[in-house]
């Protein structure tokens, strides 16, 4: 079983995907920004990143930039969740080490679509 | 039936037999709901009071009809829908076409059944990294639904169709904003050229297709007019031609016509020596 780090600040958009991410058979964990995700990360590195963008403490993009120069970090596959819908975001992201881009909002076919799209399923 | 919508059993029927002469598609009772909805968007556009009103009308008029059978086309498409189909495309059947191709041939490919385009796209932008090797590619799209081909040809599409099957680099590669949607380019959007055609109807005017994708089309057509489609789609091959239906068991009413073609399932080529009867 593959697991998933969802990172949202979020509890229902949390909820949400790991409802959506536990019937595609992930192992979930959470965190509610992007330190927590990065201290998750530092115990268990996960197979999969679900990375919302805007969140208190620290960013997504913060928290990917961070986790890239970790040992280990370049082996999670990190899919952005955010609601930064506009092009030069988009390339940030993919700068910074995201594998894959979702704009919310997202259905379960849209996170499947994309899982599949970052080779996870 | 008039429980649950609006639409009597006769008017059921009678909608279902007409669209099914149109198009070849059989309509099922689990779609009256859906059905109701469109005919209602309909039904205001030419200003009648009800759906029971339009098809009353369209008994005496047939261009009703022709609208009616629009306005029921089945949208359902998305990019690269069948990634494996389209791994095969990307690496084993546009290479070899390439490959096989005399010096100044066009490649000419046909999505059949192409409703709001995507299929058609997702082929431009394989054909655009073909074309890096000096390849001419042809891609012609075809849908009877007037309706859906003006959605296809704007090239604009919605956010959630975009993250239906583009991969993210894709999307930032070949389609810029437009306010809340997305526009493909202009060099892939000139790359498609859209044309009404009911694949009932002979494909003769269309011309001769290397390759011809009718994915997930056939599958929702009655077995007589899916044959007839098919036979037409046959005659459109060249003698390597290949079709591509994207699903297992839909020729199998066309055996005198096409064959399955080599290790990929849902690729079909015409039999040798038939012909479609005049």
């Amino acid at each position: 079983m593959k697991s998933c780090l969802v990172v949202d600040d979020s509890r229902v958009i949390r909820k949400v995907a790991r409802r959506i991410l536990e019937e595609m058979s992930f192992s979930i964990d959470e965190a509610g920004d992007g330190l927590e995700a990065l201290q998750s990360c530092r115990r268990t590195m996960p197979d999969a990143i679900l990375l919302d963008w805007q969140m208190p403490v620290m960013t997504g993009i913060d928290f990917l930039r961070q986790l890239r120069q970790e040992p280990g970090g370049d082996k999670p596959v990190v899919v952005f969740c955010t609601t930064e819908n506009d092009v030069p975001k988009i390339s940030e992201a993919i700068r910074a080490g995201a594998d894959e881009y979702l704009m919310k909002p997202f259905d379960s076919d849209i996170l499947q679509s994309k899982f599949a799209e970052a080779g996870l399923v | 039936m008039s429980g649950k919508t609006m639409f009597t059993d006769t008017e059921f029927s009678l909608i279902a037999r007409e669209v099914k002469t149109r198009t070849g598609y059989a309509l099922t009772p689990s779609l009256a709901p859906t059905m109701e909805s469109r005919l209602m968007a309909l039904q205001r556009r030419e200003n009648y009071a009800n759906v029971n009103e339009l098809v009353a009308a369209a008994r005496a008029n047939h261009r009703l009809w022709d609208l009616i059978a629009d306005a029921l086309a089945h949208p359902e498409t998305r990019f690269f829908r069948d990634r494996a189909f389209f791994h095969s495309l990307r690496t084993e059947i546009l290479p070899n076409l390439a490959r096989n191709a005399t010096a100044g041939q066009r490649i000419r490919i046909w999505s059949a059944g192409c409703s709001t385009g995507q299929e058609a796209y997702s082929l431009a932008i394989l054909s655009d990294e073909l074309r890096a090797t000096g390849a001419l590619i042809e891609i012609v799209a075809t849908d009877h639904s007037d309706r859906l081909l003006d959605k296809a040809r704007s090239g604009l599409f919605s956010q959630f169709e975009v993250q239906r099957g583009l991969p993210i680099r894709t999307l930032i590669e070949h389609f810029e904003k437009a306010s809340d949607l997305w526009r493909i380019s202009d060099r892939l959007r000139a790359q498609v050229r859209f044309e009404r055609h009911n694949l009932l109807s002979s494909a003769d005017k269309l011309g001769q297709f290397d390759l011809v994708l009718c994915c997930n089309v056939l599958n929702d057509m009655d077995p007589a007019p899916r044959q007839l489609a098919l036979e037409n789609i046959a005659a459109a091959l060249t003698g390597q031609g290949l079709l591509a239906t994207g699903e297992d068991g839909v020729t199998a009413v066309a055996p005198h016509a096409l064959t399955p073609s080599g290790q990929i399932k849902g690729i079909y080529q015409r039999n040798a020596g038939w012909r479609r009867a005049a």
